[in-house]
């Protein structure tokens, strides 16, 4: 449910190079009718229910169904009614030491895999975005095509690519490389290189989307001007690239902070991510306001920077 | 030249500027050397072995259409293509294998090339900072620099806020604050409406007297060239056709291409009848008599040549001149005022068109010829010119 709020950020981020449009939706009704579409679907699939795990995050755990506490009480004798709001599942987030490690472990494995992720897929959408014609096609095509497979199918894939008689181990040791198998299945290496793999995609389609319009006779200007191509990458390319940067950092970041799939599938017991403990918390100890407490915070943890970020890059366009 | 000497000097022209005509002087050392140059993209060649000097303190105009390699040229010179075969030498140095950020050149781009991320000063600024120049000493001449351009109150701009003409103005400041010993401009005010072309054409030329950088220009309009220019390279199909004063690329066009690239021109075929040393008759069924012309050429006894006759130069007038030679008979077809001049095309016996320019100087000159009037056009042995290619 983290996903929704991201992309909706990311979107507008990238709608605010577009102000006039912006202005001119405020006067046309027909767009506003075509605005209301999914506006509706957001408020009825995304914000009611935002609001009702907000409500149960207040409740007590309970053996009933739903298993916890109503907040409100109704005294038919008396007519009048009680809210009960119980911070305890708050107090506990904070209490347990453990919830806090879970939350900084998965802002330390996205923040990390969001670097790796930019490392690697900038100078992929760099490539893609120099390439020509049907090159450039089959390029980016070929960053689209794993689209294809079901996400659930290509994580399985790697289990048995890093597993412990899997391809790259059997490969290492024919080279002679490694005498006996790396345990690299259950590491967060693996959950790395899970989630790097995953969610490249999303990183290379912004940067080179910035990329291509990028004016080329910039770069000539700037050699013009005295600078070696390094100096020129670092001082025009990525300025200019940075919409498109912070756009991928945020789709890779934002999702990954609450990923469930990846760390369970190629993730150790130790691999603490905060999506695995609101999961455990909800189906394992059917504790469902401590994994809506859960949720809440993991929302504010991710809204409030992600807001900053967001009034950042405005402001840098605006000026 | 102080501005109060130029005003103390009445026929003082910016277009004939007092520069050193050092490629009038066989033993001068050029500047610039193009020996040779070809440059072929896959199977197209784009320069075709060309070979020219540029001395310093020029205002050399690269003129041609589009694909005719001018560009090409240009970026061999600011580094961003190698040439497939021949030497550029800038300031007696072999550039080959130099990298652009390396060379003494600075250029400024057809489409002003402006970082949009950066304000007015850091843009000009960025170039001198990559020197690794002294804050301080980058700030003063950015200040310079801008106020020379007229832009120092936009300093803090970015450059989408900037108009058209200011942007032009930046990315002429930007690439002129380096002080390069050579400066290449392509097609610099192409972007610009008239007015402000005619106003940058001027100030162009007084920034170059002011700093005394050799300017190589890169365009395909003429009138600028023309203006701009103390000499002109007319470029086509990758060759340079004609180099030349602008005033003898106007004046004696090598070729009927150059004729027509510069100016308008009519062009009467015919074949020459008399060939003297320093004059020429030839029989043109084109024009209806003998054309006259008081210059010697190298051709044929009989060959068929062509006579490029300016529009300006010809005389219109109602009355049978006392001339037989250099004078055609015809009709008015079309008559365009413009304020300053009147043009007229006049659709000979022999079915040619003549277009034919006069200046109205009184003011009821366009009263005087109207549709189908029979006219007489009649010109001077030395006002056209005789082109055998």
């Amino acid at each position: 449910m983290s996903k929704l709020p991201g992309y909706a950020l990311v979107g507008r981020i990238l709608a605010r190079r577009n102000l006039t449009f912006n202005r001119f939706a405020a006067f046309n009704p027909g767009r506003k009718a075509v605005i209301s579409i999914p506006f509706f679907w957001l408020a009825v699939f995304f914000f009611i229910p935002f609001l009702v795990v907000f409500k149960i995050s207040f409740s007590e755990s309970d053996i009933a169904i739903p298993p916890y506490t109503s907040l409100f009480t109704w005294d038919a004798d008396e007519a009048y009614a009680t809210l009960t709001l119980y911070l305890g599942n708050y107090a506990y987030l904070i209490e347990d030491s453990f919830y806090l490690d879970a939350y900084l472990s998965s802002i330390k494995i996205a923040a990390i895999s969001t670097i790796i992720t930019l490392i690697v897929g900038f100078p992929m959408a760099y490539l893609i975005a120099r390439s020509q014609g049907s090159k450039r096609l089959i390029l980016l095509s070929l960053v689209i095509l794993p689209f294809w497979t079901s996400f659930l199918l290509r994580v399985y894939a790697w289990m048995a690519l890093l597993k412990k008689n899997g391809v790259v181990n059997d490969m290492l040791m024919a080279l002679g490389m490694i005498d006996e198998p790396v345990r690299m299945l259950q590491t967060d290496f693996a959950v790395y290189i899970g989630i790097v793999y995953t969610y490249l995609p999303f990183m290379i389609l912004p940067l080179y989307a910035v990329l291509e319009k990028m004016d080329l006779t910039l770069i000539e200007a700037a050699e013009d001007l005295g600078c070696h191509p390094i100096q020129s990458f670092f001082l025009v390319t990525v300025p200019l690239a940075m919409p498109g940067i912070v756009a991928g950092c945020l789709l890779v970041f934002i999702p990954v902070v609450g990923e469930y799939v990846i760390p369970a599938l190629l993730g150790g017991s130790d691999t603490l991510m905060i999506g695995r403990v609101l999961w455990d918390e909800f189906s394992l100890n059917r504790n469902w306001p401590m994994a809506s407490a859960v949720a809440i915070v993991m929302l504010v943890v991710l809204v409030l920077p992600i807001m900053f970020l967001r009034n950042r890059v405005g402001n840098k366009e605006s000026i | 030249m102080t501005a109060s000497d130029k005003a103390s000097r009445p026929n003082y022209n910016p277009l004939t500027k007092p520069a050193p005509e050092l490629w009038r002087d066989p033993d001068a050392t050029p500047f610039v050397v193009f020996d040779g140059i070809t440059k072929k993209f896959d199977d197209f060649t784009a320069v075709d072995n060309i070979s020219l000097n540029i001395y310093k303190r020029e205002l050399f105009c690269l003129l041609g259409g589009s694909g005719s390699g001018k560009s090409t040229l240009l970026r061999m010179l600011a580094g961003f293509e190698q040439p497939t075969s021949g030497r550029i030498l800038i300031d007696g140095v072999d550039m080959a294998g130099i990298p652009p950020w390396n060379r003494p050149v600075n250029m400024m781009f057809q489409s002003y090339a402006l970082f949009p991320h950066l304000t007015v000063e850091n843009n000009v600024g960025f170039g001198l900072r990559r020197e690794g120049m002294a804050e301080a000493d980058v700030k003063r001449r950015v200040k310079d620099i801008l106020d020379m351009v007229q832009m120092g109150h936009l300093a803090r701009r970015k450059p989408h806020q900037l108009s058209g003409g200011q942007r032009q103005r930046v990315a002429l400041a930007r690439s002129l604050v380096k002080r390069p010993k050579l400066l290449l401009l392509d097609e610099p005010l192409g972007a610009l409406d008239k007015k402000l072309r005619e106003e940058t054409q001027f100030e162009l030329m007084n920034i170059q007297d002011e700093l005394g950088v050799t300017f190589i220009v890169v365009t395909h309009d003429q009138e600028e060239a023309m203006t701009l220019a103390t000499r002109i390279g007319v470029m086509n199909n990758g060759e340079v056709v004609q180099v030349g004063e602008p005033h003898d690329i106007y004046e004696y066009p090598g070729s009927r291409y150059v004729a027509q690239f510069i100016g308008s021109v009519n062009l009467l075929e015919g074949q020459v009848i008399v060939d003297e040393a320093d004059e020429v008759k030839i029989q043109s069924a084109d024009a209806g008599c003998i054309l006259h012309v008081n210059h010697g050429i190298s051709c044929a006894p009989n060959q068929t040549v062509h006579v490029a006759l300016r529009p300006e130069k010809i005389q219109i007038s109602h009355h049978a001149p006392e001339q037989t030679e250099n004078c055609m008979q015809g009709v008015i077809e079309d008559i365009a005022y413009m304020g300053s001049l009147s043009v007229f095309r006049v659709r000979l016996n022999s079915g040619k068109e003549i277009r034919v320019t006069q200046p109205n100087f009184a003011r009821d000159m366009g009263a005087r010829f109207t549709w189908e009037d029979r006219v007489y056009l009649h010109w001077d042995i030395d006002s056209s010119v005789v082109l055998t290619v």
